[in-house]
This record gives C-alpha cells, structure tokens and sequence, in this order.
C-alpha cells in the first residue's frame, strides 16, 4: 500500500500557458438597459431629495432618538428568541416527524397543522388573551395534582404572549425545513454510525444534523429575515417594538412618513447584517464538501465591476476529484 | 453454544412478501475469512446486515461470539433486547460498505475518534494517538486532516476500515468494499483487507474479487435467491464446483 497516494505522481511539465486576452462581444443591448436604469434612478433620487414631504431633515432627528432605539433592541430581542424557540421546535417536531412511534408522528402532525393553518397575527392576539382562557396555569401530573398554578396574568406578560406567538408559529415552518434537511442526508451516515454503536439520538446529534445544516441554513436565514418584519405585527398588540415605537412618535407630531422611513432604515440595515450573517455561517457548514458557497449578492455584483474592467477570460481551476 | 464466532441457524428474512433469506446456516470460526459470492440480490448484504441486526430476523438464530444478536433467551422465550444492547453489540462488530460511508462534516481523524470517544468513552487525546496509529496502518498516516471529499474512493475506504477498527472489533463485515472503486484504486483496499486478516482478525467479505477470496479466504460461500448453494475452501468452489448455478456463476465472473 505503499504507492497508493497517485497524487504524488510527477505531472510532465507543461509549456508556459498563454493567457486569453480576446477582445470582448460588444454588447449594445447591456450599454442602452445600463443607461435607461441609471436615467431612472436618477430621477428616483431628485425627487425624494427635493419632494420636502419625504421630511429628511426629521428622518435625521429621530433616527437616532431614544425611543427609536428601544424599539429596535426590542425587535432585534423578539426576532432572535422567537428563531432560537422556533428552530429549537422545528428540530424537535422533525425529529418527531421521523420516529418509529406513530403516536409521536401525529402529534407532531398536528402541530403543524395547528399552527400554520391559522394567521399568525390570530395566534398572537389569542397568547394576549390566554389569561381569559386559562386564569390559572397548572403544572403537574396531567388529571392528576398539580404541582404549581401560575397565575395566566403575572406570567403570561405582553413580552412572554408575543414570543410564545412568534415563537410557536415559527417552529412549524422551521420543523418542515429541518426535516428537508434531515432527509437530504444519506442513509449510509446513519447505518455507519449505528453499526459503529451510536444510539438513535446521538447519531441524530453528531451525525445526521450537522450535515442536514448545508441545506437547514439558507432557508433558516430567509425565515430570520423574514421573522424580523414579522415582529413588526405585535404592534398591535401595543408591544413596543421598533414599529409601535415610532408610531407613537408620529400619534404626537403627525410625521408619519417620515417616521416610517426611520422604521424602513433600521429594517433595512437589520436584514443587511442578517445575510452578511447567513453567508459566513453558510461556508462554516459547507466545510467538507467540495464545493464552495455561492458569493452572496453583494460579492457578485462587485466581481462583475471587476471583470468588467479586466476583461481576462478566468479558466476555471480543475474540480477536486473524488466521491 | 459452539466456539464460533458467527454461528447462523436456518436464517430466514422477509421484506413484506418477499423473502429474501430462505434458511442460511453457516458457521465463522474465529480468525477465519469468510467470502461472500453470488448474484446481485442473493440476501448478501442482507445476511451482513442481520449479523449485526441492522435488519430484524424473522426465523433462525444468529450468534456472535456466543451471543444472540438482539435477542435474549428466556427458557423457550425470546426477548428483544434494549436500543442500548443492541448498539453495545454493534461496538464489537465493525462494518465496512461499498459507499464508504464516512461523516461528510468530519476530517479523517474526526471520523476515526468519534466512536471511540462519544460511545466507548476514550479519551480524545488517547483515541487520538490509536487514530494516528491506524491511519499509518492503512498507509495513509499524513491524510488525518482530509475531509472525505478530498479523499480518492480508495482512500475513504481505507479510511472507513480504520475507523471500523478504532473500536476494536473482534468481527469485521465488508459488504462489497471495492465495488464502488475504480480499478486502479481496488489494489489498495485490499492490500489493507489482506493485511487485517494476516493479523488474525475473523472477516466476512461480501465480493466479486475473486483473486482475493482464493488468496486470502478461508472459505467461499457461494449464495443464490437467498441460501447457500455451496460452500468450502476456495480450491474446491473455485476449481471443481459442483453445483451447476455455482458454474454458471464463476463462468461470468472469472
Ligand atoms: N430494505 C429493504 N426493503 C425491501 N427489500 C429489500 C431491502 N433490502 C434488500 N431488499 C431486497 O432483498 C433482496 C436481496 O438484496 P441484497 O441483500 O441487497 O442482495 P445482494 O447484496 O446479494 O445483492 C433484493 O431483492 C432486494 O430488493
Ligand atoms: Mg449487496
């Protein structure tokens, strides 16, 4: 077994290759649509700078202000506990999803069915009014005694109704994309690992999920996004999120447009971060496999002004070889 | 009980209505290599994969090493034994198959110590040192921070043999290990296969390399449509065959 690594075999020397520099396709078409964008742009920039309706003078005063900025800790807060409740939901709902035991399997069916078979914003107000449902909340032996009764209003806070209302809702939706992931992964990981004598659970664990992540995180972080403008709904459960926040600023001064151009900014930065986020935790999950995660919108847009001014034509590197 | 290390009585198993073990009883003496021919969808793999109950039964007993596989005898009653026995059955017992198989997340090193550390509980820094030990074994001591896709087919299934062997098993199964190997990468799995069983390890090799099963096993069993048609030292199958679908078996494979 000696000589079996054929990478080490001496490659005859290639002559020095000669790069390409062809003169590109002219291509009138891209020059005329490149135009007529920008000609439209334009336009769209000089009227909402001069329109004095668009208020950017009142934009600037209160993009920073303090209630602003409660209101966007308080959406950054809900947004990232009801993705950890909902992804912690959807895993265990998938996992379900996947158990010998038909009784678990129903169950968590009609989770699902519950709870994205109703309108969200339904499911928040009704976490508002659990309290009127159920006044006194019982843990303990179910038909049995309870241990502790928790009062539905003390416990039961706007702050805790609008998580388990996100939250909740969430992990439905997560619990169908994690169990997409779950069934990407090859069946021979799982019969490996069993035959190495892992358990159930921990080939699940350190096995299954860690591969099932590859295809788990780009829809995750579109739900993520998608969760953060979602909280916005809980203003009208008068939870002061970054939305509720600023309309209560303009039920005083009458700004509205302005006012929610401020809500527009932050939103917009949030979900910014949130793919720069998505696209690192993408490439840690995709370390083992052959192929490398797709640039992110941003990445491609700048390597095309790149290649625009370098007009060398790239000859792709050989693939790695190997199953 | 005998002092085999595999002994099969009258297996029989089903999928639905279709039976694909019809009674398999065959005897593995320890140290001894066993292969494994037939057809495409003779019970093979099947059979390999009730010695380690990675598939139930329906009749017939199976022993390893003196123990029932997944059962436990009550006087005349049999009793399934717990998820937890059944994997501690399987850490003895190592298995090799024809995708490799290996953790696509874990480099090389990572997927030799995960068993030893997560289920037999070594210390990683130990597990870690045996990986090292193994990897060189397969002639691959300088690859231990490849991940599988970087690896050649021959090499993940070098790969694959000592992460089987990182739990000690006194058993390994290989369910057609170079059937998914370009020709020019079979040689080196072997070579690893022949080496393992010059060490005295008890092998079941599913296989179509002929050339291996003469040189290094100890017996052939030839199966077809889910029994044993034939079976002995490999001189006599392969020579002097006596069953006529056992002739015209080798005919096309040799
Ligand atoms: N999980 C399964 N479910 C249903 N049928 C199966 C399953 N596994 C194997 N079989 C059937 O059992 C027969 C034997 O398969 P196998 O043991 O893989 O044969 P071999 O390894 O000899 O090619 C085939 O007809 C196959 O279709
Ligand atoms: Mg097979």
């Amino acid at each position: 077994m000696a000589e079996a690594d054929q990478s080490s075999e001496p490659a005859p020397a290639p002559a020095a290759p000669v790069e390409i520099n062809a003169v590109p396709v002219r291509r009138p078409g891209r020059l005329v649509a490149g135009f007529l964008i920008i000609v439209v742009a334009a336009a769209l920039i000089k009227s909402a700078a001069t329109n004095p309706r668009f208020g950017w003078g009142t934009v600037g005063e209160y993009l920073f202000a303090p209630t602003v900025m409660e209101g966007l800790v308080k959406t950054i807060e809900l947004t990232f506990l009801s993705m950890i409740i909902g992804i912690g939901i959807g895993v265990l709902l998938a996992v379900m999803r996947l158990s010998p035991n038909p009784i678990v399997v129903a169950a968590s069916g009609f989770y699902i069915w519950l709870f994205r078979g109703t309108p969200v914003l339904v499911q928040l107000l009704f976490w508002a009014f659990i309290a009127a449902l159920y006044p006194v909340i019982s843990l303990g032996v179910p038909f049995g005694p309870a241990l502790v009764n928790l009062d539905a209003n003390t416990w039961i806070t706007p702050f805790v109704a609008v998580l388990l209302g996100l939250g909740l809702n969430e992990g439905a939706y997560m619990s169908e994309i994690v169990r997409a992931g779950l069934l990407s992964v090859d069946e021979g990981q799982e019969e490996a690992a069993k035959a190495l004598g892992m358990r159930r659970m921990m080939t699940m664990r350190r096995v299954i999920l860690p591969q099932a992540m590859r295809v788990i995180i780009p829809p995750t972080g579109n739900e993520t996004i998608g969760m953060l403008k979602t909280t916005s709904l809980v203003s009208v459960l008068a939870y002061t999120e970054l939305l509720y926040a600023v309309q209560l600023i303009y039920a005083t001064n009458y700004k509205q447009i302005p006012l929610l151009i401020v809500a527009s900014i932050w939103y917009l930065v949030l979900t910014t971060i949130l793919s720069i986020g998505q696209y690192f935790i993408e490439r840690h999950y995709g370390r083992g496999t052959a192929r490398e995660v797709p640039p992110t919108l941003l990445m491609r847009i700048w390597q095309s002004f790149s290649t625009w001014r370098h007009t060398r034509v790239e000859i792709p590197e050989p693939t790695r070889h190997g199953l | 009980m005998s002092d085999a290390m595999i002994k099969a009585e009258a297996v029989h198993k089903r999928f639905g209505r279709n039976e694909v073990l019809k009674g398999i009883t065959l005897d593995v003496a320890p140290g001894e290599v066993m292969c494994l021919l037939g057809p495409s969808g003779s019970g093979k793999s099947t059979f390999l994969r009730c010695i380690n109950h990675l598939e139930k039964i329906n009749s017939g007993r199976i022993w390893v090493d003196g123990n029932l596989v997944g059962y436990r005898q009550k006087g005349d009653v049999l009793h399934e034994i717990s998820e937890r026995d059944v994997a501690q059955e399987r850490e003895q017992i190592g298995m090799v198959f024809q995708r490799f198989n290996l953790f696509g997340h874990m480099t090389a090193e990572q997927n030799i110590i995960e068993a030893p550390v997560r289920v037999a509980g070594l210390k990683p820094d130990v597990a870690r040192a045996e990986a090292k030990v193994l990897m060189d074994r397969v002639g691959l001591g300088d690859r231990l921070d490849a991940y599988p896709a970087q690896l050649s087919g021959g090499q993940q299934q070098r790969v694959a043999i000592a992460r089987a062997l990182a739990m000690k098993p006194k058993l390994m199964l290989f369910d057609e290990p170079t059937s998914a190997l370009d020709p020019e990468l079979v040689g080196e799995v072997l070579d690893v296969m022949r080496a393992l069983a010059a060490d005295g390890m008890t092998m079941v090799v599913v296989t179509h390399e002929t050339g291996f099963a003469k040189e290094v096993g100890d017996t052939v069993v030839f199966m077809d449509d889910g029994v044993v048609v034939e079976s002995g030292d490999p001189v006599s199958v392969f020579e002097n065959p006596q069953h006529a679908r056992t002739q015209a078996f080798l005919s096309k494979v040799l």
